[in-house]
């Protein structure tokens, strides 16, 4: 494919608002900043995560991908086939060209199918709503691509229903479903997080396998660090509606330059009993982006923060000096290869 | 906390051989299966059942009254309406081996008019379930997926329903206008297909709206149109059955009423059995049992059966009701 | 010598279905000491929280202990009546479940809800001495004692799974049985609660169970691990025999398909399979349709749950894969 810059997703400025009810009678004038001047391209073929505490904006901007909800502004454009196309503003027959080069898995497995749908009647639904193939055509399909995601005979899968599978099988379906139409990106959502651990990796295996035979893009969405470890090529990390960091997954785990991703990295709890992890040294919790002021989002939690940081607007997401890792922070050279020192969180 | 209890009515799964077998046969076959499972359910509650029995009972007594009028009944005697027995003196008489329920004060066989009367209060019924279920699934539907001012337009209408006296508005309608046993059936459903049905109906569509499989299928490409019929409506119809139920119950007790205030235009009915004891005076004579209890005793066991399916419903639609 | 504080012996819990008897718990032994912690990790249905439940006899309806023991603190309490178990529970063994927001009525202060605890279990207070014991609760828990006058809907999910857990210390408990305490919690908020559980358990001196399916907070926390498949105990030993040194082969499974953001990437296990329904469990040994070194003899037999080194115990005919 011939594009000018060899990016699938290019994602400018996104801004998400919700409006913060404050009452019947009353429109409010506070919003909620759930993505705020977001940036981030995406290459064909690579597997990017999304990582992030619950309530910074990952979910929200999953849904702006797959336009399940529109952008309050900003600018997501795609590359569909040979045109270039403005995901936020597609109508009618361009909509529905865009469903089927873009879907989602969903977290979970239990709530993503109708349960009186039949697991064929699942599968080929994108199918039958964009009128592809006839009945047999799509029996065919549909029990091909559930034998390559492991439901094998599909004989016996094809007509049951969701609450005749287990977690793990139900997640397999939900790969078969997004995968039917051939797309070329996937917003995955979660997909493993809600399963068990024996299951998660077999899960996990085929996504990675499938993604490289379909030649999928995809944008994986997860609070953990250790399955982003596994699943993807970059990782880029969130904070209050910005991404606060981003670069290549080893890059990110051994050399963190940001303080957040630094304190995300050492709370991950580590199943070696002998292993010390450091201490978590950031105060606070997360809070709600509602009207942030013109400072860096993470200064209240920061143990770096001073003067400047107070002063100035959201740092802008910086390459330090490899083009790959990018960090939205004003002092990450003057801690860069520390560790976070401060004072201990009290919390 | 059960973990991973395999649910016990699970609906099996047929194998079959994909592209061989057409898929409307394939869907039959499993719809087959599905109804035979929620039977079983339904047959291990004896509440359901008891309704069910009493139900059959009456259904039968609607079947037989024709049969019997051609056969063992000469209409001259026994027609419900038009019928008098002149071999008897002194009418309403008490029951007898010729008129096992006895007369009415105006010598028609009461056992005739019961039964003949049985086969309107299902019509009626069914008229006023299939109406109320029409329009309170449709609404509700509609209104919880698209929210906004249409919602907003179904509510509150819905709200004036209810607050509007039920009997006092059908007493009303029926002095204005004819109103026939079709008549009353459509007038009770709409009045709960656009009230109080429709209102539980839409609480349910709103929490299926919210599931993950309605974004889902937006992500698959399906338009509103799709998603309601596909998606939303299927998951309200086992409510809505369950509503169906009450509406008949609902139905056959207002006919009861109206009748009994002679408001109706139907030429027998057991409301209007109760209504010729009344205007006779002989209401309260208890002596004449049999003019008044056949009848009462009729709405009250058919409304109570469709009451008690519709709990045996119940508790297949709610699995958490269900004794494990 | 530490006080022996919970025994279990050869406990077996069922649940009635409709479909026939669930065996959620099958054959399950171990004890507890003061100040041991101990935690319990598998996948879900594996019956790690039906153990938890059955020890509080919080079982539903349907479930029922058919066979073993249950001795806390000396006192055999298998055929304990509900009235003689409301003592027994707060008092001495008190749960912390994952549905903090659940276990806080919204209408009361969050004070007042410690406050009762205390009046219907521990004889009676001054009010000065309530009032400083819930204090001290509040700190020692990591909270700040001002907040004990505000109401549950003010507190982050976090904070709220602290006052549950200053709940469940108030009354003394010799043993505090914590069900998947942080599963709802982000990282960072898991990390500090963590922390402090560690902390005060050493100070009070009482013994831990922590149910959790996450394998990372468990080497964390405790100090012995046993593992449970499919409602039996496949192993038990100290954390560090657990992590490094594992007997049975689910354990090893379990451990390398775990994947972890430090150390060398290594290529995660997947087990093939599911886990098993427990209203028909496999026979003999009930991992044998998974495990990659079963032979006849897992079919047909189970093996017995033995010590195969001191305080390293193990269900298995095939330790570490041998024949």
């Amino acid at each position: 494919m011939t594009s000018e810059n060899g990016y699938l997703v290019e994602i400018k400025d996104l801004n998400k608002l919700y409006p913060v009810s404050a009452g019947i009678f009353k429109t409010s004038n506070d919003f909620i900043h759930a993505v705020s001047g977001l940036n981030l391209q995406i290459r064909k073929g690579e597997s990017v995560g999304l990582v992030g505490e619950s309530g910074c904006g990952k979910t929200t901007t999953g849904k702006l991908l797959v336009r399940l909800i529109d952008p309050t502004s900003g600018n997501i454009t795609m590359r569909i086939g040979d045109s270039t196309v403005d995901v936020a503003h597609l109508r009618g027959k361009q909509l529905k060209d865009f469903r089927r080069r873009v879907q989602m898995i969903f977290q979970d497995p239990y709530e993503s199918m109708n349960p009186r749908l039949t697991i064929f009647d699942t599968i080929a639904e994108p199918l039958e709503v964009q009128g592809i193939g006839n009945i047999t055509e799509r029996q065919e399909r549909v029990a091909g691509l559930l034998e390559l995601v492991g439901l094998a005979p599909a004989s016996s899968f094809i007509f049951r229903y969701p609450h005749e599978l287990s977690g793990g099988q139900r997640q397999r379906v939900a790969v078969a479903r997004a995968l039917i139409v051939q797309p070329d990106f996937i917003v995955a959502d979660e997909p493993t997080s809600m399963l068990d651990v024996s299951v998660r990796t077999g899960v996990m295996h085929l996504m990675q396998a499938l993604a490289k035979q379909f030649g999928v893009t995809t944008l994986y969405i997860t609070h953990d660090l250790a399955v982003a470890r596994y699943m993807c090529d970059r990782i880029a990390v969130m904070y209050l509606g910005k991404i606060v960091e981003i670069g290549e997954t080893e890059e990110i785990l051994k050399n963190p330059r940001h303080p957040y991703t630094k304190a995300l990295l050492s709370a991950v709890p580590v199943p070696d009993p002998t292993y010390k992890r450091q201490v978590v040294n950031i105060k606070g919790r997360i809070s709600k982006p509602i009207n942030p002021k013109p400072l860096c989002r993470f200064y209240e939690r920061c143990p770096w923060g001073d003067e400047y940081c107070l002063t100035h607007d959201h740092p802008p997401l910086e390459d330090g000096k490899g083009a790959t890792h990018l960090v939205a922070c004003y002092h990450w050279e003057k801690y860069a290869g520390k560790t976070n020192q401060g004072p201990i969180a009290t919390n | 906390m059960v973990e991973n209890v395999t649910s016990p009515d699970v609906i099996h799964g047929i194998e079959v051989k994909i592209g061989q077998v057409p898929l409307w046969r394939v869907r039959l076959q499993m719809l087959w299966i599905s109804i035979k499972a929620n039977l079983k359910l339904f047959f291990e509650n004896p509440i359901g059942v008891i309704g069910l029995v009493i139900i059959l009972f009456f259904f039968l007594m609607a079947i037989a009254h024709p049969i019997l009028m051609r056969t063992v009944w000469p209409p001259a005697i026994y027609d419900p309406i038009r019928g008098f027995d002149l071999s008897i003196l002194v009418h309403p008489s008490g029951p007898s081996l010729s008129h096992i329920l006895g007369t009415d004060p105006f010598g028609r066989d009461v056992l005739s008019q019961l039964m003949y009367s049985t086969s309107s209060e299902f019509a009626l019924g069914a008229i006023a379930a299939l109406v109320t279920v029409f329009f309170a699934t449709t609404i509700g539907a509609v209104s919880a997926y698209y929210g906004g001012w249409l919602d907003t337009i179904f509510m509150r209408f819905a709200d004036l329903i209810i607050m509007t006296p039920f009997i006092t508005l059908l007493i009303v309608l029926s002095t204005l206008f004819d109103v026939g046993m079709v008549e009353l059936g459509i007038v009770i459903g709409l009045l709960g297909g656009f009230g109080g049905t429709t209102v539980i109906i839409k609480s349910q569509a709103l929490t299926i709206k919210v599931r993950t499989y309605i974004e889902a299928a937006r992500v698959a490409g399906g338009g509103h149109f799709h998603i309601i019929m596909r998606h939303i409506i299927p998951n309200l119809l086992p409510l809505a059955f369950l509503y169906m139920m009450f509406t008949v119950t609902s139905a056959i007790f207002s006919e009861a009423v109206l009748s009994f205030f002679g408001l109706l235009n139907i030429r027998m009915s057991w409301g209007l059995m109760i209504n010729t004891t009344q205007y006779t005076g002989y209401l309260l004579s208890f002596d004449k049992w049999w003019l008044i209890f056949p009848a009462s005793v009729s709405i009250t066991l058919l409304c109570g059966a469709f009451y008690l399916v519709g709990r045996g419903i119940d508790e297949i639609v709610n699995p958490r009701l269900r004794k494990r | 010598m530490a006080e022996e504080v919970l025994r279990l012996e050869h406990l077996t819990m069922h649940y009635k279905t409709r479909a026939g008897e669930l065996s959620a718990v099958d054959d399950v032994s171990f004890k507890l000491e003061e100040g041991d912690s101990l935690g319990l990790v598998g996948e879900s249905g594996c019956g790690k929280t039906s153990v938890a439940l059955t020890i509080l006899k919080l079982l539903p309806e349907n479930g029922y202990i058919k066979g073993g023991k249950i001795i806390i603190n000396g006192k055999d309490i298998t055929n304990y009546t509900e009235n003689q178990m409301r003592k027994v529970r707060w008092g001495e063994v008190s749960m912390v479940f994952q549905a903090a927001m659940n276990a806080l009525n919204p209408v009361y202060r969050v004070g007042d809800q410690i406050e009762e605890a205390m009046v219907t279990h521990l004889p009676p207070l001054s009010k000065e001495d309530m009032q400083a014991r819930i204090d001290e609760l509040f700190r020692l828990v990591g909270l700040d004692p001002a907040l004990k006058t505000r109401y549950p809907h003010e507190f982050s999910g976090g904070m709220r799974q602290r006052a549950i857990i200053a709940m469940a210390l108030s009354c003394g408990p010799i043993l505090i049985i914590a069900d998947e305490p942080t599963t709802a919690l982000d990282v960072i908020v898991q990390d500090s609660l963590l922390r402090e559980m560690r902390e005060f358990q050493k100070k009070l001196g009482m013994a831990m169970i922590y149910v959790s399916h996450d394998v990372g907070v468990i080497a964390e926390v405790s100090e012995r691990v046993g593992v449970m498949y499919a409602g039996r105990m496949a192993e038990l030993g100290t954390t560090a025999a657990i992590f490094h040194d594992p007997i049975h082969p689910y354990t090893m499974a379990l451990m390398s398909s775990f994947p972890s953001i430090v150390g060398e990437k290594t290529e995660l296990v997947s087990l093939p399979g599911e886990p098993p329904n427990l209203l028909n469990p496999p026979s003999g040994c009930r991992f044998h349709p998974r495990c990659p070194f079963a032979t006849q003899i897992c079919i047909d037999q189970n093996p017995d749950f033995v010590e195969h080194e001191p305080g390293h115990f193990a269900a298995c005919w095939h330790p570490r894969g041998k024949k």
